[in-house]
């Protein structure tokens, strides 16, 4: 257990915020990252210990992510996105007003694209994996990656036409 | 685009490319407006979304997080206890039922022929339903796969 504790405490982080990215909601991130925990425990003796425990862990993840969505008939929550740097802007109203909007826009975005689009993009833009890293995760080659990525920008620029200066 | 362009594209915007990609890249650039439009798009929605990030949560739930999965982790084990306790009994409960009714001879034979036959469904039902989930959980290639 000692062993395991180790691991959850190592990638609980990434855990939860590759689930909230996915998910849209601290709560329901919060509930399958744990839930995903209990199930990697459960089959921790079929874990090749060679690998990369998060890799392993994130395809359980993901499938719960994906019956979570399937089972309870509706796409991600909003409210999970906030701006990156605070600056001088904040003092002003109107732009702390348009920076909010922006951030409102781009989760309703975000919450309309495939779980595929979705997800890569969560990875790469907010989770900063690398490609080599997502090609592990996902389980696709790094030419994949980045024409998935490709696409994915594309149609998320396709939604958030007007917003892109 | 082709494969070739979304490569350069991809390892410019991050940032990753070679300085033979790099001059490739701006080579392409210079040369094909369809391209330079393509790029002008990724660059425009990748700084959209470097400008967001997702919300931190409060610090204390980290601090709650690992004795959160080790109580659910633990409470399964102890469903899984009880469960099995509440069926060992339960088997135990119909066994010295079953004794008591067939060594009571006041109970008509066509009940106790009834009982058992109404027993004997169960078991069977029973049984098909737990071979047919161990078979598909053996069998089925596409368990893993979303329907």
């Amino acid at each position: 257990m000692a062993e395991f504790e180790l691991l959850v405490k190592s990638n609980m982080k990434r855990a939860y915020y590759a689930a909230l990215g996915i998910m849209g909601s601290h709560d329901t991130a919060m509930e399958l990252s744990q839930e995903a925990f209990i199930r990697a425990y459960r089959s921790f003796k079929n874990f090749d210990k060679t690998k990369k425990f998060f890799t392993w862990y994130y395809k359980i993840l993901r499938n719960l992510c994906l019956n979570f969505i399937r089972d309870n008939r509706k796409n991600v929550s909003a409210d999970y996105l906030e701006k990156a740097q605070y600056t001088s802007d904040e003092t002003n109203p109107e732009k702390t007003y348009d920076k909010n909007e922006a951030c409102e826009k781009l989760e309703n975005a975000l919450a309309q694209m495939d779980f595929d689009d979705r997800e890569i993009i969560i990875l790469k833009e907010f989770e900063n994996y690398s490609y080599k890293e997502i090609s592990e995760t996902l389980d696709i080659p790094i030419g994949t990656v980045m024409s998935r990525l490709f696409y994915a920008r594309k149609k998320l620029a396709k939604k958030l036409e007007g917003m892109l200066v | 685009m082709n494969e070739r362009n979304i490569y350069l594209l991809e390892r410019y915007l991050d940032e990753s490319a070679s300085p033979e990609e790099k001059n490739e890249f701006e080579n392409l650039l210079s040369a094909n407006s369809e391209f330079r439009s393509e790029y002008e798009e990724q660059k425009r929605t990748k700084e959209v979304l470097r400008a967001m990030k997702l919300k931190n949560p409060s610090v204390e739930i980290w601090d709650g997080y690992w004795i959160n999965v080790y109580n659910r982790v633990e409470r399964g084990i102890a469903w899984i206890a009880i469960s099995l306790g509440f069926f060992v009994c339960f088997a135990y409960l119909a066994i010295l039922a079953a004794e008591n009714l067939f060594e009571n001879n006041e109970v008509p034979l066509l009940v106790k022929a009834g009982i058992t036959i109404l027993v004997f469904g169960i078991m069977l039902l029973v049984y098909s339903v737990v071979r047919e989930k161990l078979f598909t959980y053996k069998y089925d290639k596409y368990k893993e796969i979303q329907r």
